[in-house]
């Protein structure tokens, strides 16, 4: 099959892999975790990535968001080719143009969730937009919890410290790894919902690597892969929906 | 459960690595100190066991002796009938009479050969076709006449000397030239080790040494079928009791014994700080136990889950703790020996020869060493095993690191407080007392040190974060983040700056003693002292000649001499003696800067006594007192007392007379040294002439004021430098704690330091991040140690300050800074390999491991 380009008809492009592959080992034990993958990732849109285990979800995420080097191919953030960035340079680029939400270990526990949240402008060196950090943690409704520790917060409590720091420093676009895989349900629906408003309201980019269909929901648009090929895509997506599709692809992988 | 220990050991080798290096350092510093102290003890009975080899009894003088009344009785020493006497007994072979003293060898351009302490002279003593057994003439002969000498085969090949050429020789007074007539070699020990030896014929020797006529030792060898016992029933009542006879098992028994006595102390000092060395450690293999028992938690736990109890899994532990301590002291034993080979080059390449003899490495060595090295590791391990039992088989399923609670750090707390106070108030309570104190004082030290290790983990927090601040302004970030890691498990930031902090408290009080005593000293010369040289013979021991005194009076340019000689008194017909100072009346003021209190020096000269204003307080004395006094000679007269001046301790007797007055009433008057003031001051043509005017002789030290204090300041400089290389090993154990703990935090912050990477802290940035952690947790204990050794080294100086004069507390700032740079080097080295490893890790595996 050739490679399909998935694009948004309109928008700018937040970030763009092309022909992207990703190969582990050699000769017999070689494994291909991308295979010449084409996509991007519109500007102000809240992209969703979904797959079975072992599709290449999250390794396709890496190698966007800068963590993971790949095998071919090439990856733009803005304007930037991050294939010729040395790791000096690629941690400059996630400290300046990324952020990020991780399932879990996303804070440190000797920093108060204040600290956490300016924790990637210390490290830059920059004073954070005190009106723009004011307006995210009220939109996150942290205000009364900013001096406590991690350890004196809940799971739900700290995923949103998590999301607040990912969009404090106004990145160009926000990568999260199963960001509600560790919540209960409520807590979850509350930062997918904060992550839907960063988008809708402050015309953030945010890409999310989920397992999970309701998760999925809350996107604009959802990306289907399967052995490390982008199989599908859905606009709009409805819970439903998305798991009819995932149901179809597991039935077409047990037949095929 | 012996099995899986053993799998464990192995599966953690680098961790464990720590753990042997501190126990095989440990083991390694004892048992070498043993084996060596063994090896240098039996090569010296050995070697003095030889020298008595052929004598059946040896006969020693003591001198005269005192009555019942304190006049003196008996001969200088052994006559020359004795010895005939002895010589006419039926089972006597031979017997060979001997006189030794200070002897120098000046080098062909006057310089004085070997280091001064064993420049030897004695007789040559032949027995029995004109040969004396103790010396093997290798070239010519022993000294026939009295202007001939024999040399040692070393000193005549540094001095270039050959058989026929003409020597300068200086005992006492001023040298003389000789003639060499032989060139031998001996077993004498000192000889052996770097000393020179002179013989020279034995009436030249008699009159040099004691008194034409007599001897100090008669060595008497007996003939075959002659007991040694035998003979000695027989000498016995020929030398009365001015003598002590023995026979020579008997001198060759006491001296081995003696030997062995001066090991011990040598042992003893070494082993201390080989004990230093393993109880710094035994923090090390704590904290390793305890880490690799949180590491393990979970696998304990599964082992509780599928039925192992308690016990087994305690014993797992131990068993580990077992196999590292038995394998670690074996190579430690291993190293020992060769430390032991090391130390004894080490002594041959400085020039102290240790005879040859073989390594003796005896079974009390090993077992102590293996003995020592397994309990150590069994008992740092004690607790970490013990917590084993605690882990709940449930805990396989849940996460692994659980937090220390605040409750038990309480508990610790209190009980380091109270420990602390206990010990403050012993140091506090020795110093007040004084003198007296010392033991108090040692003893609180003691509790104050433990007590403040067990208060470690709450002094961490405070004191670290007092340096955040300049760590952020400096560092940003990685500053600001190690400040916080740094503090994170106080426990084990505690253990690991122990180590640091005992070792620079040690470090610290010795430096702090050792630079409070040398300043004593120079403020001593600079203060007391108006002389411009001082006079005395090479290496400080024997007295000089009292012809020095003229001779040097007639040199040009001097301007005032006085002699110190050294003479005792007894005082209203006692027993007791009190030492006197003897100086010349007319120009002790101008050398000396003596206070005088009340009357007037110029009394001297009429043959009145100055006291010193202490003693004259004790002893009711003022100007104008009349004290009875006995000389040496037994000559009684009565002293007036002509003035009284302020203490002078360490430069003048508290009793102090004209020289000439001393000199009459004593047979060999002592005289160590003589004080010289130049017009002019001193000055390389001053020295020159002083040289001159004492006949270029080799034996004699010319000191000026600066010479002094470098002589008494080096010697303080060369112990601290031993303490430094011996404490230099706990510095060595502390850098390998703090390798094991910042391993251990970079393996439990795997995510975090994943997660920082990711949102972008840079490679540097991380490596500074832990470098800056172990710098302050290094940094931490240093200070600890710093104001720990401080503290102690004034509370021990509170005991000694009465016997120091011009004593005041001296903290040498720019040592402490050093240490200081010291221990910053310590964390960072130690830092260097966890940092990478930090820096390395792969971002994804850190984020994703669970």
């Amino acid at each position: 099959m050739t490679a399909m380009n998935y694009a948004p008809a309109t928008q700018a492009v937040a970030a763009r892999a092309t022909q992207l592959s990703k190969v582990y080992g050699q000769g017999e034990t070689q494994v291909v975790a991308l295979d010449n993958v084409s996509v991007d990732f519109g500007q102000g849109r809240f992209t969703a990535i979904m797959g079975p285990s072992g599709s290449g979800k999250s390794t396709l995420m890496h190698c966007v968001a800068g963590l993971d080097t790949f095998s071919g191919g090439s990856v733009r953030i803005g304007d930037t080719e991050l294939g010729s960035l040395k790791d000096k340079q690629l941690t400059q680029l996630r400290r300046d143009k990324i952020g990020f939400i991780f399932q879990a270990f996303n804070l440190l526990p000797t920093l108060t969730a204040l600290e956490n949240i300016t924790l990637p402008m210390d490290i830059a060196g920059r004073k954070p937009d005190q009106q723009w950090l004011d307006s995210v943690i009220r939109m996150v409704g942290l205000s009364d919890r900013l001096g406590h520790r991690p350890t004196q917060l809940s799971g739900g409590q700290q995923q949103r410290v998590a999301v607040a720091r990912a969009l404090a420093s106004r990145p160009e676009i926000i990568f999260g790894d199963e960001p509600t895989g560790n919540l209960d349900s409520r807590s979850g629906a509350e930062v997918l919902g904060f992550l839907r408003n960063s988008v809708r309201e402050m015309g953030q980019t945010v890409v999310m690597v989920t397992h999970d269909p309701v998760a999925a929901s809350y996107a604009d648009r959802v990306i289907f892969l399967a052995d490390g090929r982008i199989v599908d895509e859905m606009l709009s997506p409805s819970a439903d929906g998305v798991l009819d599709r995932m149901k179809a692809f597991d039935a077409k992988g047990r037949t095929s | 459960m012996f099995r899986t220990a053993l799998r464990n050991v192995l599966a953690h080798k680098a961790r464990l690595l720590m753990t042997v290096l501190a126990v095989v350092l440990g083991v390694a510093f004892v048992s070498g100190t043993l084996v060596f102290t063994d090896t240098v003890g039996k090569a010296l009975s050995g070697q003095s066991a030889k020298s008595f080899d052929g004598i059946a009894v040896s006969v020693t003088s003591h001198g005269p002796s005192r009555n019942d009344e304190g006049t003196k009785e008996g001969e200088p020493g052994i006559s020359t009938q004795t010895l005939d006497k002895v010589k006419a007994l039926q089972g006597v072979d031979t017997v060979s009479g001997r006189v030794s003293g200070f002897a120098g060898v000046a080098d062909p351009s006057g310089k004085l050969i070997g280091s001064g302490w064993a420049n030897r002279g004695s007789n040559f003593a032949p027995v029995k076709d004109g040969k004396d057994p103790r010396y093997a003439f290798t070239e010519g002969n022993g000294p026939a006449k009295a202007d001939q000498i024999a040399l040692d085969k070393e000193t005549a090949r540094r001095g270039q000397y050959a058989v026929g050429d003409k020597v300068r020789v200086a005992s006492n007074g001023l040298p003389s030239e000789y003639t060499l007539s032989g060139v031998f070699t001996t077993e004498d020990g000192q000889v052996n080790a770097g000393g020179s030896l002179v013989l020279f014929d034995t009436a030249t020797a008699q009159k040099l040494y004691l008194a034409p006529g007599f001897y100090e030792e008669l060595s008497v060898s007996a003939k075959p079928g002659t007991t040694a016992d035998r003979l000695l029933a027989e000498v016995k009542p020929l030398v009365g009791k001015d003598a002590t006879a023995k026979t020579g098992a008997e001198l060759a028994a006491e001296q081995a014994k003696d030997i062995e006595r001066q090991m011990d102390t040598t042992n003893q000092m070494l082993l201390t700080f080989a004990l230093i060395s393993l109880f710094v450690g035994v923090f090390l293999i704590y904290n390793t136990f305890t880490m690799l028992v949180a590491q393990r938690t979970k696998e304990l736990a599964l082992l509780r889950a599928i039925g192992a109890n308690r016990g087994q899994v305690k014993r797992s532990v131990l068993a580990e703790a077992l196999v590292v301590g038995v394998v670690s002291s074996a190579v430690g034993l291993l190293a020992g020996v060769g430390l032991a080979v090391g130390m004894r080059s080490l002594m041959d390449s400085i020039g102290a020869k240790i005879p040859a003899g073989p390594l003796v490495v005896s079974p009390g060595t090993i077992g102590i060493a293996i003995v020592i090295g397994v309990l150590v590791t069994l008992l740092a391990a004690w607790l970490p095993a013990r917590r084993t039992a605690r882990i709940a088989p449930v805990a396989a399923m849940g996460s692994a690191h659980l937090p220390a609670t605040a409750k038990s750090l309480v508990l610790r707390n209190s009980i380091g407080g109270a420990l602390t106070l206990f010990g403050l108030a012993g140091i506090l309570g020795g110093a007040l007392a004084g003198k007296d104190g010392k033991m108090i004082i040692g003893g609180g030290a003691f509790l104050t040190m433990i007590g403040i290790i067990v208060l470690l983990p709450a002094l961490s927090r405070p004191v670290i974060a007092a340096l955040r601040p300049a760590l952020r302004k400096a560092f940003g970030v990685a500053g600001k983040l190690a400040a916080q890691n740094a503090v994170r498990n106080p426990r084990r930031t505690a253990v690991t700056a122990a180590s640091l902090a005992i070792g620079l408290t040690l470090v610290t009080a010795l430096s702090v003693l050792g630079v409070t005593m040398g300043k004593a000293v120079d403020r001593m010369t600079t203060d007391k002292l108006k002389a411009d040289y001082k006079i005395s013979l090479s290496g400080g021991f024997g007295g000089l000649d009292q012809s020095v005194i003229g001779a040097l009076a007639k040199a040009p340019g001097v301007k005032a001499v006085s002699p110190q000689q050294a003479g005792s008194l007894r005082f209203g017909g006692g027993k007791e003696f009190s030492s006197v100072s003897g100086v010349e009346p007319s120009t002790i003021g101008s050398l000396l800067n003596i206070e005088v209190v009340s009357g007037s020096l110029d009394s001297l000269g009429k043959g009145q006594l100055a006291v010193a204003d202490k003693t004259a307080a004790s002893q009711g004395l003022k100007v104008g007192s009349v004290l009875k006094a006995a000389f040496d000679d037994d000559k009684k007269g009565d002293l007036v007392v002509g003035a009284v001046y302020k203490e002078m301790d360490g430069m003048l007797s508290p009793y102090v007379l004209d020289y000439k007055l001393l000199s009459q009433h004593e047979e060999k008057p002592y005289l160590p040294e003589v004080f010289v003031k130049m017009d002019g001051g001193p000055s390389a043509k001053a020295q020159q002439a002083l040289v001159d005017a004492l006949g270029k002789n080799p034996a004699m030290n010319i000191a000026t004021q600066q010479d002094m204090r470098n002589e008494l300041g080096g010697a303080i400089n060369t112990a601290l430098n031993i303490m430094y290389g011996l404490l230099g090993m706990a510095l060595i154990i502390s850098v390998l704690g703090v390798v094991n703990t910042l391993a251990m935090s970079v393996y439990e912050r795997t995510q975090e330091t994943g997660m920082l990477r990711a949102i972008g802290l840079d490679r540097g940035r991380v490596k500074n991040m832990i470098r800056l952690e172990a710098i302050v947790i290094s940094l931490f204990g240093a200070v600890i140690g710093v104001v720990l050794g401080t503290f102690i080294a004034w509370a021990v100086g509170q005991t000694i300050k009465d016997g120091v004069p011009h004593y005041a507390l001296v903290v040498p700032f720019d040592r402490i800074a050093i240490f200081m740079l010291l221990a910053g080097v310590v964390g960072a080295l130690a830092a260097m390999w966890p940092a990478r490893s930090a820096a390395r890790l792969n971002m994804l595996t850190a984020i994703k491991t669970e």
